[in-house]
Order: structure tokens, then C-alpha cells, then sequence
């Protein structure tokens, strides 16, 4: 409330800039908000509409529907985030460059390696129960955006660069190829150090499952917890999510890569050095990535080499589900999708009494959502339709 | 006798004579019989008859590059794959079984690169419309048919050679069902959307166990059916040559995948040549000039998906026939790059190129590379510094990696181009892309072709 009237004196003062920084940075964020109230309302009501179907065959149905609601809002949230913020790199490339940067799913992977390594490092060395919490967070964010981002800057060098202005399919093929390299040269290095194939992620202690409320629904009354490391996901992703939106929207630096993606030669012509914010858009691209890699590891509790390649194509799914090339649209549907994963993943088994195990057809659902959106909404749920330019 | 001109290199003539006039027809016998010695003089596996194996591949290749005459080669082909290969496969069953997984490659690859080749349209999940001929058959031909419906019954083992065809139609139809709410999308979202595909299929393999048990799960499908063999008497009593079953269907297989590919190949450079096959080019060159030039494009898109799938499914019946079981994971992600892998090592768009791709992938899969691990575990064992994890026949994804990304760098138009396709690869100078610092500004004498927006 004090922000706001301060913008507004300031604006009236002549200052109009602050109130539409703030308007930029924080209006897709609210955006953003609106539409994980929205859909978490929609399914849940899907939800509760399928179970009353059923009703009259099992009488029980709609309290255990309702009995993991709450976690299941929650588990999608945290699925959400993290598509999200995958789909933000890809997002950001397809903008720039309109190409699909294959190999993204594999920088996440490798964000997520670094933390391991980390973890590993610290706990050998006996630092780790003695390390606060939150510093180690930190530490594994800070080290997987760096070595992340420097990572899909140096592919985008040797793989990409030499390539552009080729025939489109010939750097998609050559991402494809970079992405084998990545899962195999992180398996080559994993399984010849300590870590082995499926390294186990040390983490400090973060303290007990948060309970947030209790339900009393039946005979006995049902927690709702929360578990501290998803907390810090959700936290560190809409930190991001709003810094990243500052970078693009209210700096100069982010004029440029709008600039950029919107007409490259006559970007170009006005003094931008186009090759650097092409560059760039891959740092932070592949910074966020390995931060998201980094954070689902330490949330997950174990990595590997191919992690990277099922959730870099669901949050493809994501950044075309929210409009391939808007950044606010991937977030979008980075969390709507991570939702309707949720909700397929824990109600396909309740509805249909156990034939068909949610968890299998989570994956089926996400690919028939992009067959539909690319049928029926090929510009997203945010996008703009375009006519392709010949 | 070509004329020697001074400027050539060595090579050149060495190439010139050899490959043209008299001479080319002593050296190819001559080479076809020293080959022929060395296999079946020294059928044992190892590493000299690997080569021996491969120069006689090679053969193949160098007399189709060659100047001689139509007939000549025809009949050195014929008798090198139709005569020599075979009577060495009964000596070692190795080689063969690497010649028959390599010919179903090749009609997997020629398929595919109807789709990636002629088309322009990336399919990173080719190898679903394989699994699915291949499911058919496993499925219909085994008891797995009575978990669905205990009132049905399996195939007879006869039905393989109907089935074959059947396996073409169920291919072509998986093809339209898939290309038709995707090809209206441009080529990048098409390969996503195959690659989902792809994956789909591989789940519902893996889970179409419940409720009804359709695919085993996990498990595979065990025992699938072997066709009669219909000339077990002719062999054994007309030619009088004592092959036991195992043998026999070796070279039962190793003659369907030869006569198949033999058919592929025809259909595929038939297709190529037509009407159809230049409105695939003209798609995947211009889209909008195409459509203006009349082309139905999505309808001639879905024809190439179909096609494509066609082959796939066919193979799929032959496939699981061969290997008697099948998996999930027998038709992953991986699969597909590595027929890919073949079409763009080989080159798109160019049949002989394919061909040569798809032998070389698999022989470095199932030959060179097991034979490079054996040589690193011995320099290991001698101790040399090589990462005891490190071995190379589980680091695939690594090499087929390297390969498509260096050919797309250095040589997207493959090893044996295709002539169009070279052209388009090479006149990528498209104007509408900011010249690097490195890239030299067009010479004024070079006149700028096409109007490119």
C-alpha cells in the first residue's frame, strides 16, 4: 500500500518510470497468480464434479478425493514452478532466435549434477551438518547458474552460431545431437567420480514438514503439511520469476533482447550488438535452468544424467501451452500444466479404481495437451497469432 | 583408357583407371574373388575377418560408384549379396545376423528419409510406427492375443506373409493418424510432437498391461511366431545341404530383408523421380511457393508420413519375427536418433546415401563398437589411464552425439549427397540474418539470387 502511494506521488511528480517498472515487473506476476487460483479452481472443481458422478457406486469417493486435495495443489505448484522455469529458457531462445534449444532439458540436468557434486563435496568434507540452510540454498543456486549458463553459452558457440541462417531443421538436428552429448559426457563423469549413476543429493537439515492446517473430513482429521524444500522452490522460483521479468522488461540491457527478438537485422542497425545478446539470452536461459536444476534435485533428493530430458520436454510443453516466445505466457503454462500433471497423476487411479496408474499417464497427458494446443491454439494461452513471414 | 591429365593427383588416377574402362572390370573380379577367398577361408569372428567383412561392403559401394557396365554390376552385387554372403553366413552365423540387422536398418532409413529427405519433415518418433508393426505381429501371433479376448485365437505362423502387408497398412495408418493433426504445424513443432509421440507409444507399451493385459507390460512379449519355412525341403533334399532350423531361418530372414530392401529401394527412387516426389521437394524447399505452385500440402505432407510409416511397419513384423521377443525399451527414443543418425550421416534426400549410412551406424554399433571396448579393456588391463567406467558400447547417445552435430557443422548434406539437397544446404546465405564480424561481405560480382524477405 506505501509502494503504491509512493509511485503515485512520484508519478505525479513527473516521475512516471517507477510506477511502470513496478507495473512491468509485478503485473505478469499477478498475472501469474490469477491463473494458478484459476486453475487450481477449475480442477479442483473437475475433481469434485467426477467424484459426485461416481457417488452412487462408492459412497467414499469424495472424501478421499477431497483428502488429498490440498497436498495435490500443492504438489502441483511445485511441479508448475519448476516447468516454469525450464520453460523460461526455451522461451526466451525461441524468441531470439526461433529455435528450439533442444539441449536446454540437459543444461537443467547438469544444474542439478553441480548441486549433487556439491552436497557430496560438503558432506565429505564434514561442513554440511554444521552449514545453515539457507546459505547451502544459496551456494547451490549461485554455483548451478554459473556453471549452467556458461555451459549453454559455450554449446550456443560451437553448436549454434556456426549454424545460423542454415535451414532450420539443420541446428535442431545439431541440438538434438549436443543433447545426447550432454547426458552422456555427465554419465561419463558421474560414474567415474564417487557419485556414481544416481547420486543421492546431501543436504543440510531443513527441519520438519511445515503442517499448515488440519481438515477434519471423516473420522479423523488430515494434515495438510508442506515440506520446507518445496517452500524453498516455490520461494527461490518466483524470486527469479520476478527478477527475470525486471531484467526483460525495465533495463536497458532488456530492451535490447526484446529489440533483438522482435527484428534482429534492424536490431542490429541500431547499435545492438546482436551476437552478445544472443549470447546473453542463453546465460540467463541456462542460468535459470541450472538454478531449477539445482532446486529439484535438493527437493527430489537424487540425481542422474538423463533427469533432464522428460522435464525439458514438458516445459517445452509449457512454453508452447503458454505462448512459445512470451515469457509470462511460459511461466503460465509452466504452472498449468505442472497442475493438470498433478491432478492426473493422483486422481487417474482413484477414478477409475486402480486400472490405470496415474503416474504413467501424467507423461501421456502432458504430449495430448500439446497435440491439442497445437491444434486447436498453436499461439498459446497468451500468444499473439502471427502469420509466418515469407 | 582415360587420358592421364598432368594437373591430377595420384589418387585421381589411380581412381580414373580403376574405376572405368577394362581395367575396372579385372580389378572388380579380382577384388570380389579375394574377398570371397579371404571370408570363407577364415570364417572364424575376428578382427581380420571384420575387415575382410567390410571390404567386401565396400565393394558393393565402390562398383555402384563406378563407370562399368549396368549388367556388370548387377551381376557382382547379385553374386556378392545373393551368393557369397549367404554360403559365409551358414559358416558363421555372426556376420550374417550383423548383413540382416543392417538391411532392416536400411529399409527403416530409406523410410525415414522419405519423411526427413524428400519431405523436410524431422520425425524424431519414426521408431514408434516400427513398434507398432512390430506389437501387432508379437501380439496377434502369440498367446498374449487370448489375455485380451479368451475366444480369440493366435495366428497361424503362416499368416507372417499376408501379415506383411498388413504391417505396411497398419504403419500407413498409425502415419495419418499421427500426421494428421500435427502436419499442419511448421517442422520444429513437428518434431516435438513426433518425439512426444514417440514417447506415448513407448509408455502405452509399458502400461497397456491393465486393465487388460495387451502388450505385457515391461515383460515384452515372449516366443513370437517364426513363418513355416516353405523350401526346408527343397534345401535339404534338392541341393542336398544339411542346415539345421537355425541356420535355415537365418538365411530365410537375411533373403525377405534382401528382397524387401531390394523393393523399398525401387519404390523409394521410383517415388523420388515422380510427380509425388517432386512436390515433397518443392515442400520442404519453399512451402509458400509450393501451395502457390498448386501443391495440396497437407495431403502430400501426410503421404510422405504415410509412406514413411509404411516401411516402418512392415519392418516392425519382420523384426519381431526375427528377434523372438520384444520390449519396451527395444523401441526408445534412442532407436529413433540412431535411424536418423543413418539418414543424415549418409546424407538427406540421397538413397545411396542412406544405404551406406545406415550399414555404417550399424556396424559401428554391433561390430566396431564391441571390438574398440575389447581393445580398451585389454590397454586397461595393461594399465593404461581409461576410466574403468568407460565403456564404449554403453556410451551410444555420446557418439551418435558427436556425429550429428560435426556432420551438421561440416557437412549437413551427408557423405553421398543428394544433388538438390547439396545445393539448398550450401546457398544458406540468407540474407535476412546478420552477417557475423567473420563472415567476408558478399563480392559485388556475385549476383544475389531469389528474393528472400
Amino acid at each position: 500500500m506505501a509502494a503504491e502511494v509512493k509511485a503515485q506521488a512520484a508519478a505525479q511528480s513527473g516521475q512516471r518510470s517507477l510506477l511502470e517498472t513496478l507495473r512491468t515487473v509485478f503485473g505478469p506476476v499477478v498475472q501469474l497468480f490469477l491463473f494458478i487460483v484459476g486453475s487450481a479452481l477449475v480442477l479442483s472443481l473437475i475433481v469434485i464434479i467426477l467424484a459426485l458422478l461416481q457417488i452412487g457406486a462408492r459412497p467414499d469417493i469424495l472424501t478421499r478425493a477431497l483428502t488429498i486435495l490440498p497436498q495435490v495443489i500443492i504438489d502441483g505448484l511445485v511441479r508448475g514452478f519448476l516447468f516454469a522455469t525450464i520453460a523460461l529458457g526455451y522461451t526466451m531462445v525461441y524468441g531470439v532466435l526461433e529455435f528450439i534449444n533442444f539441449a536446454h532439458g540437459e543444461i537443467f540436468m547438469v544444474g542439478g549434477v553441480v548441486g549433487a557434486a556439491i552436497g557430496l563435496f560438503l558432506a565429505s568434507s564434514g561442513l554440511l551438518p554444521v552449514m545453515p540452510g539457507w546459505l547451502f540454498v544459496v551456494l547451490v543456486i549461485a554455483a548451478g547458474m554459473l556453471v549452467s549458463g556458461t555451459l549453454a553459452v559455450t554449446v550456443e558457440r560451437v553448436a549454434y552460431r556456426p549454424l545460423r541462417g542454415s535451414p532450420r531443421l539443420v541446428p535442431l538436428i545439431s541440438a538434438i545431437g549436443v543433447s545426447l552429448v550432454l547426458q552422456d559426457l555427465v554419465r561419463l563423469i558421474m560414474t567415474s567420480t564417487p557419485m556414481g549413476f544416481n547420486a543421492r543429493y546431501n543436504t543440510p537439515d531443513f527441519g520438519a514438514p511445515i503442517r499448515l492446517f488440519e481438515m477434519t473430513l471423516g473420522e479423523r482429521p488430515v494434515p495438510v503439511i508442506l515440506s520446507p524444500k518445496a517452500l524453498i522452490f516455490i520461494v527461490a522460483s518466483v524470486i527469479m520469476l520476478i527478477g527475470l521479468n525486471y531484467l526483460v522488461n525495465a533495463t536497458r540491457l532488456g530492451k535490447a533482447i526484446r529489440a533483438t527478438a522482435q527484428d534482429m537485422p534492424t536490431a542490429s542497425l541500431m547499435g545492438i550488438n546482436v551476437n552478445r545478446i544472443v549470447a546473453l539470452t542463453f546465460l540467463i536461459g541456462g542460468a535459470l535452468g541450472g538454478a531449477a536444476g539445482a532446486l529439484f534435485g535438493l527437493n527430489v533428493g537424487a540425481v542422474n544424467p538423463y533427469m533432464g530430458f522428460i522435464p525439458g520436454l514438458k516445459a517445452f510443453t509449457a512454453a508452447v501451452l503458454g505462448g512459445i516466445g512470451n515469457i509470462t505466457g511460459a511461466m503460465v503454462g509452466g504452472v498449468v500444466l505442472g497442475f493438470l500433471e498433478a491432478f492426473v497423476a493422483s486422481y487417474l487411479s482413484l477414478f477409475t479404481d486402480g486400472a490405470l496408474s496415474g503416474a504413467a499417464y501424467a507423461d501421456i497427458a502432458a504430449f495430448s495437451i500439446l497435440i491439442l494446443i497445437l491444434i486447436f491454439r498453436p499461439s498459446g494461452l497468451l500468444g499473439e497469432a502471427t502469420t509466418q513471414k515469407v | 583408357m582415360t587420358p592421364a591429365v598432368p594437373s591430377e593427383s595420384l589418387w585421381e588416377r589411380v581412381k580414373a583407371t580403376l574405376g572405368n574402362g577394362p581395367t575396372a572390370y579385372g580389378f572388380f573380379s579380382l577384388y570380389a574373388l579375394v574377398c570371397t577367398w579371404l571370408l570363407i577361408t577364415n570364417p572364424r569372428t575376428s578382427l581380420s575377418t571384420d575387415i575382410a567383412f567390410v571390404f567386401t561392403l565396400l565393394l558393393v559401394l565402390l562398383v555402384y560408384r563406378s563407370g562399368v557396365s549396368m549388367l556388370f554390376k548387377l551381376g557382382l552385387v547379385a553374386v556378392l549379396l545373393g551368393l557369397v554372403l549367404p554360403y559365409f553366413g551358414t559358416l558363421n552365423p555372426f556376420y550374417i545376423d550383423v548383413a540382416t540387422q543392417a538391411g532392416i536398418f536400411v529399409a527403416l532409413a530409406l523410410g525415414l528419409n522419405v519423411v526427413v529427405g524428400f519431405a523436410g519433415l524431422l520425425d524424431l518418433g519414426y521408431v514408434a510406427f516400427f513398434a507398432v508393426g512390430a506389437y501387432a505381429w508379437a501380439i496377434l501371433s502369440t498367446p498374449q492375443i487370448t489375455l485380451i479376448n479368451p475366444a480369440w485365437s493366435p495366428l497361424p505362423p503362416i499368416m507372417f506373409y499376408p501379415f506383411l502387408v498388413f504391417g505396411l497398412i497398419i504403419g500407413a495408418i498409425t502415419g495419418v493418424l499421427l500426421g494428421l493433426p500435427v502436419l499442419r504445424l511448421r517442422g520444429d513443432y513437428l518434431a516435438i510432437v513426433t518425439l512426444g509421440f514417440g514417447e506415448v507409444i513407448r509408455v502405452l507399451a509399458n502400461n497397456l498391461d491393465r486393465p487388460i493385459n495387451i502388450t505385457n507390460g515391461s515383460q515384452g512379449i515372449r516366443e513370437i511366431a517364426r513363418p513355416p519355412l516353405l523350401f526346408t525341403g527343397f534345401v535339404r533334399d534338392t541341393l542336398g545341404w544339411q542346415l539345421d532350423d537355425q541356420q535355415l531361418y537365418q538365411q530365410f530372414f537375411y533373403f525377405t530383408v534382401l528382397i524387401i530392401v531390394l523393393l523399398v529401394v525401387v519404390v523409394v527412387s521410383r517415388l523420388k523421380g515422380s510427380r509425388i516426389g517432386r512436390a515433397w521437394e518443392a515442400i520442404r524447399e519453399d512451402e509458400t511457393a509450393a501451395i502457390a505452385q498448386g501443391i495440396p500440402l497437407v495431403r502430400t505432407k501426410l503421404l510422405a508420413f504415410a509412406v514413411g510409416a509404411s516401411f516402418a511397419g512392415a519392418m516392425g513384423v519382420i523384426f519381431a519375427s526375427k528377434q523372438l521377443f520384444i520390449n519396451p525399451p527395444t523401441f526408445d527414443l534412442l532407436r529413433s536418433i540412431n535411424i536418423l543418425s543413418m539418414v543424415i550421416l549418409g546424407g538427406m534426400g540421397s538413397i545411396p546415401g542412406v544405404i551406406l549410412g545406415s550399414v555404417l551406424v550399424t556396424m559401428l554399433d554391433l561390430q566396431i563398437l564391441p571390438r574398440t571396448a575389447n581393445v580398451l579393456r585389454d590397454l586397461q588391463r595393461a594399465g593404461a589411464p581409461i576410466p574403468s567406467a568407460f565403456d564404449p558400447t554403453q556410451y551410444q547417445r555420446l557418439l551418435f552425439g558427436i556425429l550429428l552435430v560435426l556432420m551438421m557443422i561440416f557437412r549437413p548434406q551427408g557423405i553421398l549427397p543428394d544433388e538438390r539437397r547439396k545445393e539448398e544446404l550450401a546457398s544458406s546465405n540468407d540474407p535476412s540474418v546478420p552477417d557475423d564480424i567473420e563472415r567476408p561481405p558478399p563480392t559485388p560480382t556475385e549476383p544475389e539470387i531469389g528474393l528472400k524477405s
